[in-house]
């Protein structure tokens, strides 16, 4: 099976068919892939038993370590603290207000970010003079850190959501479109030939090979891009707002609830993570060929 | 199972005026790379040649002889430096779609089906896809990829890889395939396989084949006639009739008569202190 290896990685224990001896019109063998014992999935995923492991030793240890070091609970407080904090929170309709707002103005900014940088990005990497005349500026504006821009944006756009989504548009933007143009710009030169040979056009090159080709960074770049939104608008909340999971955890680091704060960064971080698997699960729908890509800088 | 033109289609017309006799016409051609910042290489010099249509000819010759070149060329790849060349009637400007190319590497896009790999010529070129399509079918059962169709090329070997990037080559029924070096990532048992596979094809379809290979005894094998290629500048040394009795079979290779063919360009070769 040797040098066959080089077109394809699989070999026959992933069921592909032995090259050469599948004489012409015979059918296509059984699909091999029977589902293993559930006693064999463990073993090749360990981290299924180690992650939860991990959080639960974690958690015991916080909740009856943390009380007998003598810290105080003002200052840490315990999990069983913070998940009360987090029921009454999550049974109060103003805390889901708040989260609203934050999940709305994450959203806006995403889709405004991450679509700028997509046609921005399809434009740099297709169209050489828009590419030398602007690069130039991303590079210098890449450089600025955005959360600084924060206060700036609050003035211009006001204390209502417009500063927030603006804010996470921003942040989520740039890792979008380095991700876009390196994903673009990646199409392998063998099937553009091939492409060309059998009279493709450009747009026929782009719509074939490139874009399709660019889905894994592009999926990299949405996982990115929507972690960062939910940063830049609970950022944007900090520095002024009414509403928003940023302005409540400013509100309860006023009032010294460090558990109140503690369950919102829990809400914050489960929000993030479902954001995380929506992305996913797109992207193993739509660049199901790909691996698990590497993600591009941010 | 004989896979048949389908209809009449408006470049037939330039088709019918070629001259069979010489249905691939390459005369005074030279290539030249140019590099901006390195001196220019010579890598074709006077290819004077001429395809009949139907035939299989190979093309064999040292490494960096400019074998790919002139398939490129022929394919409207890279432009020719100097000299005519003309495939069924039309010069070569840029890709014809008289022309069906095999690629070294099976070249198939990852996220499209076996059917949808071999449909991108149709695709592309804006031809009828529900005609196309059943003949795409046919031509996978043809090469024995039957119940293949909405598999995903990771899901194929190789070899089964390659027959569909021989479908993909044939399915806009072109007058010519130009095969470069198709079977050379392939060991040694699947390509003597496919080489069966390529001449049972080749029968069945009636298209003329240019192909590039390193391997002397599949170039024998295969064609009617080798042309040996001298190292760079690449030039025609040698056009060897192979005149052993088609069909041909394995056994084929064992008979004095391909061994002396085969003995004749490896001399060659060695005369000219390359061994490929």
């Amino acid at each position: 099976m040797g040098p066959l290896m080089t077109m394809t990685e699989k070999g026959p224990e992933d069921g592909g068919p032995e090259p050469g001896t599948t004489p012409p019109g015979t059918a296509p063998p059984a699909p091999p892939k029977a589902k293993p014992a559930r006693r064999r999935d463990l073993r090749d995923h360990p981290e299924w038993v180690l992650v939860p492991g991990v959080f639960v030793v974690v958690l015991l240890l916080w909740e009856y370590l943390v009380p007998v070091l003598g810290v105080d609970e003002y200052v840490l407080p315990r999990p069983s603290s913070i998940a009360e904090a987090l029921l009454t929170q999550l049974s109060d309709a103003l805390f889901w207000t708040h989260m609203k707002v934050t999940l709305l103005e994450s959203l806006y900014g995403f889709v405004l970010g991450v679509g700028a940088a997509l046609l921005l990005g399809t434009l740099i990497s297709q169209i050489r003079l828009v590419e030398k005349t602007l690069m130039p500026y991303i590079v210098a504006f890449q450089t600025v850190p955005k959360v600084a821009l924060a206060p700036l944006f609050v003035v211009w756009f006001g204390f209502g959501m417009t500063s927030k989504v603006v804010m996470a548009a921003v942040i989520s933007f740039f890792p979008m479109l380095v991700n876009v143009i390196e994903g673009l710009r990646s199409a392998d030169a063998d099937r553009v030939q091939m492409l060309t040979v059998f009279g493709a056009s450009k747009f026929d090159v782009f719509r074939r090979v490139r874009l399709p080709g660019a889905l894994p960074f592009i999926f990299a770049g949405l996982d990115i891009g929507i972690v960062f939104a939910i940063l830049g608008a609970v950022v944007g909340e900090f520095i002024g707002a009414k509403e928003g999971l940023g302005y409540l955890l400013l509100q309860t680091n006023y009032n010294f609830d460090i558990a109140g704060m503690f369950a919102v960064l829990v809400v914050l971080s489960v929000l993030g993570l479902i954001a995380h698997f929506i992305i996913r699960a797109a992207q193993k729908r739509f660049a199901f060929w790909a691996e698990d890509n590497t993600v591009i800088g941010a | 199972m004989a896979i048949r033109t389908l209809g009449r289609r408006p470049r037939a017309a330039a088709a019918a005026e070629a001259d069979h006799e010489r249905w691939i016409e390459l005369s005074g051609l030279h290539k030249v790379y140019r590099p901006r910042k390195s001196e220019p290489t010579h890598a074709l010099s006077d290819i004077n040649l001429t395809v009949g249509r139907g035939e299989f000819v190979s093309v064999v010759g040292p490494s960096g002889c400019g074998k790919t070149t002139l398939l490129k060329i022929l394919a409207g790849l890279i432009p020719r430096s100097e000299g005519t060349v003309r495939v069924a009637g039309r010069d070569v400007d840029g890709p014809l779609p008289e022309i069906g190319m095999v690629f070294q590497a099976a070249t198939l896009l990852p996220w499209r089906t076996i059917r949808q790999n071999v449909m991108v010529p149709v695709e592309v070129q804006r031809l009828d896809r529900t005609v196309y399509r059943e003949r795409a079918d046919q031509l996978l059962e043809m090469v024995g990829l039957g119940g293949f169709e909405d598999k995903y090329p990771d899901e194929l070997s190789g070899g089964m890889q390659q027959r569909a990037g021989i479908c993909r080559a044939l399915v806009h029924d072109p007058a010519v395939l130009l095969m470069d070096e198709p079977f050379g990532a392939l060991d040694a048992m699947t390509r003597e396989y496919m080489n069966l596979e390529l001449l049972r094809i080749w029968r069945e379809s009636g298209k003329t084949v240019v192909l590039v290979t390193h391997s002397i005894p599949e170039a024998v094998f295969l064609s009617d006639r080798v042309v040996v290629l001298s190292p760079r500048p690449g030039r025609i040394a040698e056009v060897i009739d192979i005149d052993l009795d088609r069909p041909r079979d394995l056994s084929v290779m064992a008979s004095d008569r391909a061994g002396v063919h085969v003995e004749r360009i490896r001399t060659f070769f060695n005369a000219q202190g390359v061994i490929d």
